[in-house]
């Protein structure tokens, strides 16, 4: 395979994050607020009051402006496998297709159906089928977040497929094992319970706005309740869900665990970096220090990430340089062995299209001895295993305290609601205020560690990105990068207008 | 139990499957021909309301149709997904951009404070229905009058025109489809609105819009008339039992006559459309909607149908006949077409509860009454 221009392969980087973190803007309201609604009108529903169903429609209506360009970013993002990285949706395309056209089928339909039903169908249907439609959003918006996230589960922990040689693809064996990957269950369950997080945090917002103004006072408390309730219960399941990624990580990706912990010597039993300036100078396999100061907790890490005691959790300078102790292969001989597997591949092309049935079946065997280590054979160097540390490092470190500070704020939200006393606490409302903003950048901040984290593949091990993208040249990619921003940020501006002026209009016949 | 069935079956099958998805997409384009049809037909604001609600509660589904027929094709057939977004590049962005800017129109319109204005979320309405349609029958289009693109040994793609893929836009034939769509869609948008409207005290709307029917009827004519002619007189690209590709004498003709099933299904959508425009432009009937819908599908299943079957490669290389995709070369696994096949026995349980909610919630006309006292409409 020819030799791709790098400046492209950025610029289509730099337009995926671009648009999968406009799409992350509103993903995470879509995913917590449907349950939100969904709560408030099974209340309605049940006690028949009123006062409930004005609380559901106005949040319905905030809703419905998140959900509309949530949509609009999403179908960027659903052909952009094939606009940016045709060579990506080549080489998976037979694994990685399935779940984005299950997504489509089981889901998005969903969504789509009953949508109209929640919004137009008040006075439609029965009572009972309007609360079933509104439930079936918010169960069509989750289960498009399963199949989504399997295949990114897939992308970070390739399971279930074989490489082809004749079509120079890999194709899928065994259907439950990309399903079931302990990677995507870890990804699903964190990302969700993280965007409930969100939703949860977006209504506290909203309402501690309100109590501040001293306006829709019954209502904001109501809504408080009931969100802040959810938010602490999804904290406790973000605390087990987090947990679990990073022990996936320990083992299917180690090279990223290490990246976002700054960890450059492997060792038993590691600390826990709880805070850290990084070391910019700091390089690969020198003597420097990774950081410049910091705190940190003996073993904490060792045993979070492999779940006992006396463990060894390999640094970056193990993964790029081998370990013998450890029985690590240095990235120098995995990209030997590589470039070794790609030249007996093209050999073997080459025989059978000259119908040498010998020289084919030799190099194919050749082939098979190494073709592990396929992926490694686009790379250059052992230094390009390593994602850019500071990024990793800070966003999750950023994620992580975040979460502590959700945690009290859900529990003194609770609190000071049940005891009636939300409006005296001026200061934890502007809390509330606030701590939205929060939330959408620590579920950003995760977004970085998964991705960034996996540089240089596409595809773990198996396809780095230089070798996913499409030959178009960079002058394109830059120009639908830029387009992209600017028809994006247009309608981010609208949407935040409309949205804020819902929000000062407030819930109708108060 | 699938997964005995040859690899051979099965991708005749996903053919069929996405075809049908591509085919009820063109059905539901009703919501783009209704979306061109704002300016012309509803003269006050009361009446644009009553189009843009109606429309508005259908929209999603015909979305969600492309995103579906999208992904149908990703996972049945990857080649093709990656040769032809990868490599037609700007027509499918530009198709893209119109569906991005449609998706928020709705909700944002009449909203107040909305930074852009009523007229700027019509004139993206208007946009997707136009320009959207159009560049969508011009990449059907080249189907059958072939794209510019080679493949390597390992299936990278590299496109050879400049243009990459808006060229598409510069053959008589696929200007022609795409303007057939448009038309097309135009019809089944005014057939729709007579259909899911109510309008009582409104009556001159209503003559309006059967009116429109039966025009943009008269408008599609020649350009089907263009299609159908090229269709049947012009080369088409065939596979050889050898597995090579060629240019071969009226193909399409070809076959048309060897699948006669595939050319009923095309004259009976015909017929129907036009008996649809026929009950809703000459008589008082509001059923036009059911026959111009199905009509639509038994077309576009033909259409799609001609393209792939009968040894036929339906996404041909004009500049490299050898990389062109047929539905045998450019599909997934075995294992892959099985897995979804399993996933694919779950549509009529999506299409059912589709139709049982379409009817549920259209069971009464929409009135103006009703969009006025909502302050949730549209
Ligand atoms: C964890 C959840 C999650 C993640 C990681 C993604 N999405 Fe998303 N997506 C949703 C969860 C979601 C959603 C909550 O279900 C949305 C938001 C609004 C909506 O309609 O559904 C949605 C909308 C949405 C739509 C429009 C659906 C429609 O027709 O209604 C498309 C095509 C995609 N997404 C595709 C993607 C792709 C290709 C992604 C990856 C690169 C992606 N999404 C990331
Ligand atoms: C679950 C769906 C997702 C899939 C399948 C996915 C897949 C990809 C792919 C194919 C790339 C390009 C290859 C690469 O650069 O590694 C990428 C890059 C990236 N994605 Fe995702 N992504 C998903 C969701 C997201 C979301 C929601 C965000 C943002 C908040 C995000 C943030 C990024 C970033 C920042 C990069 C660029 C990293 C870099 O190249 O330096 N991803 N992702
Ligand atoms: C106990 C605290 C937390 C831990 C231990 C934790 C751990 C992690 C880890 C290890 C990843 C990377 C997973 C991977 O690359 O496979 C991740 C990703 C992510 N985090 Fe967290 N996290 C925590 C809290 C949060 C909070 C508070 C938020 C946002 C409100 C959040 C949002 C995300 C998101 C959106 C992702 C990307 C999706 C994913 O990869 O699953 N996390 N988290």
């Amino acid at each position: 395979m020819e030799g791709v221009d790098l400046s492209m392969v950025n610029w289509a980087r730099y337009q995926f994050a671009l648009t999968a973190m406009y799409h992350w803007l509103f993903v995470p309201i879509t995913l917590g607020l449907s349950l939100l609604c969904a709560f408030f009108e099974s209340i309605y529903v049940r006690t028949g009051n009123e006062e409930w169903k004005r609380i559901t429609r106005f949040w319905m209506t905030l809703f419905g402006i998140n959900f509309a360009i949530g949509v609009a970013t999403g179908i960027i993002m659903e052909f952009e496998f094939g606009t940016n990285w045709s060579n990506y949706s080549w080489m998976v395309g037979d694994i990685f297709g399935a779940p984005l056209a299950i997504e489509g089928i089981v889901a998005f339909f969903l969504e789509a159906t009953f949508f109209a039903v929640m919004f137009f169908g008040w006075d439609r249907v029965s009572k009972g089928f309007h609360l079933f439609s509104t439930w079936m959003v918010a169960i069509g918006s989750n289960l498009s977040a399963l199949w989504i996230l399997v295949a990114n589960g897939w992308m970070q922990y390739p399971v279930g497929m074989a490489f082809n040689p004749d079509t120079v693809r890999f194709e899928m064996q065994n259907f439950w094992e990309v399903l079931f990957s302990p990677v995507a269950m870890a990804k699903f369950t964190h990302t969700t319970s993280t965007s409930f997080m969100v939703g949860s945090l977006f209504v506290i917002a909203v309402a501690s706005w309100y109590l501040l103004r001293g306006r829709h006072e019954e209502m904001a408390r109501k809504s408080i309740i009931v969100a802040s309730a959810f938010g602490l219960l999804s904290t406790f399941y973000v605390a087990i869900t987090g947990d679990e990624s990073a022990y996936v990580n320990a083992s299917k990706q180690p090279m990223k665990l290490a990246a976002y912990e700054g960890l450059y010597k492997g060792q038993i039993d590691a600390p826990m970096t709880v805070f850290g300036i990084v070391n910019g100078d700091k390089k690969p396999g020198d003597n420097q220090s990774p950081f410049l100061m910091d705190v940190k907790i003996p073993g904490v890490l060792g045993l979070l990430s492999t779940r006992s005691f006396g463990n060894f959790l390999p640094g970056i300078d193990d993964l790029v340089y081998g370990n013998k102790e450890q029985n690590i292969m240095s990235g120098a001989e995995k990209i030997r062995l590589g470039k070794e597997a790609l030249r007996d591949l093209t050999a073997y092309k080459k025989a059978k299209k000259a119908g040498d049935a010998g020289a084919a079946e030799t190099s194919l065997a050749a082939f098979k001895v190494n073709q592990q280590h396929l992926g490694y054979g686009f790379l250059q160097k052992p230094e390009d295993l390593v994602p850019p540390v500071g990024l990793s490092f800070y966003s999750f470190h950023l994620m992580v305290a975040l979460f502590g500070f959700f945690g009290v704020v859900f529990l003194l939200f609770l609190l000071a609601a049940r005891n009636g006393t939300l409006l005296a606490r001026r200061g934890l409302l502007r809390i509330g205020v606030l701590s939205f903003a929060l939330g959408m950048i620590g579920s950003q901040a995760g977004w970085i560690v998964a991705e960034v984290g996996r540089q240089p593949w596409a595809i773990q091990g198996m396809l780095p990105v230089s070798a996913a993208t499409t030959n178009i040249g960079a002058g394109s990619v830059q120009a639908t990068f830029f387009l992209f921003l600017a028809v994006f940020t247009l309608l981010l501006i609208a949407e935040i207008k409309i949205m804020a002026k819902q929000i000062n209009i407030g819930p109708e016949g108060a | 139990m699938i997964g005995s069935l040859s690899t051979a079956l099965l991708q005749q099958i996903w053919w069929i499957l996405a075809s049908i998805v591509g085919s009820l997409f063109l059905a539901l384009t009703f919501v783009q021909g209704g979306q061109t049809l704002l300016w012309q037909v509803a003269r006050t604001d009361i009446e644009k309301r009553l189009v843009i609600n109606s429309l508005g509660r259908k929209w999603e589904l015909t979305f969600t149709t492309l995103v579906l027929f999208g992904g149908a094709l990703f996972a049945a057939f990857p080649k093709f997904y990656s040769t032809s977004f990868g490599g037609a590049y700007w027509v499918w962005i530009l198709i893209l951009f119109t569906f991005v800017v449609q998706a928020v129109s709705y909700e944002y319109r009449a909203k107040p404070d909305n930074l852009l204005g009523a007229g700027t979320y019509e004139a993206f309405l208007f946009l997707n229905g136009s320009v959207g349609i159009l560049l969508i029958g011009a990449a059907v289009g080249t189907f059958f009058t072939g794209s510019n693109f080679t493949l390597n040994d390992f299936n990278q793609v590299t496109w050879t025109h400049p243009l990459r893929g808006v060229e598409a836009a510069f053959s008589v034939f696929n200007v022609s489809l795409g303007l057939f769509l448009v038309f097309n869609a135009r019809v089944l948008g005014s057939m729709y609105l007579v259909n899911n409207l109510d309008f009582q005290g409104i009556g001159e709307f209503e003559q309006r819009l059967r009116k429109a029917c039966l025009m943009n009827l008269v408008y599609a004519l020649p350009f089907l008339l263009i299609v159908l002619v090229s269709l049947l007189t012009m080369d088409g690209f065939g596979i050889d039992p050898a597995g090579k590709v060629s240019i071969v004498p009226a193909k399409y003709l070809g076959n048309l006559l060897a699948m006669p099933v595939v050319l009923l299904l095309l004259l009976a959508g015909l017929v129907l459309v036009i008996w649809g425009v026929v009950l809703t432009g000459l008589k008082k009937s509001t059923a036009g909607i059911w026959f111009g819908g199905l009509g639509t599908v038994l077309v576009g299943l033909a259409v799609f149908f001609t393209a792939g079957f009968n040894n036929t490669p339906f996404y041909p290389s004009k500049v490299d006949l050898q990389s062109s995709l047929s539905i045998y070369n450019a599909s997934s696994s075995h294992f892959t077409l099985t897995a979804m096949s399993y996933v694919a026995l779950t549509i009529p349980l999506v299409l059912a509860y589709i139709a049982y909610v379409w009817w549920l919630m259209d069971a009464r006309k929409l009135t103006s009454a009703e969009i006025v006292a909502d302050s949730k409409s549209y």
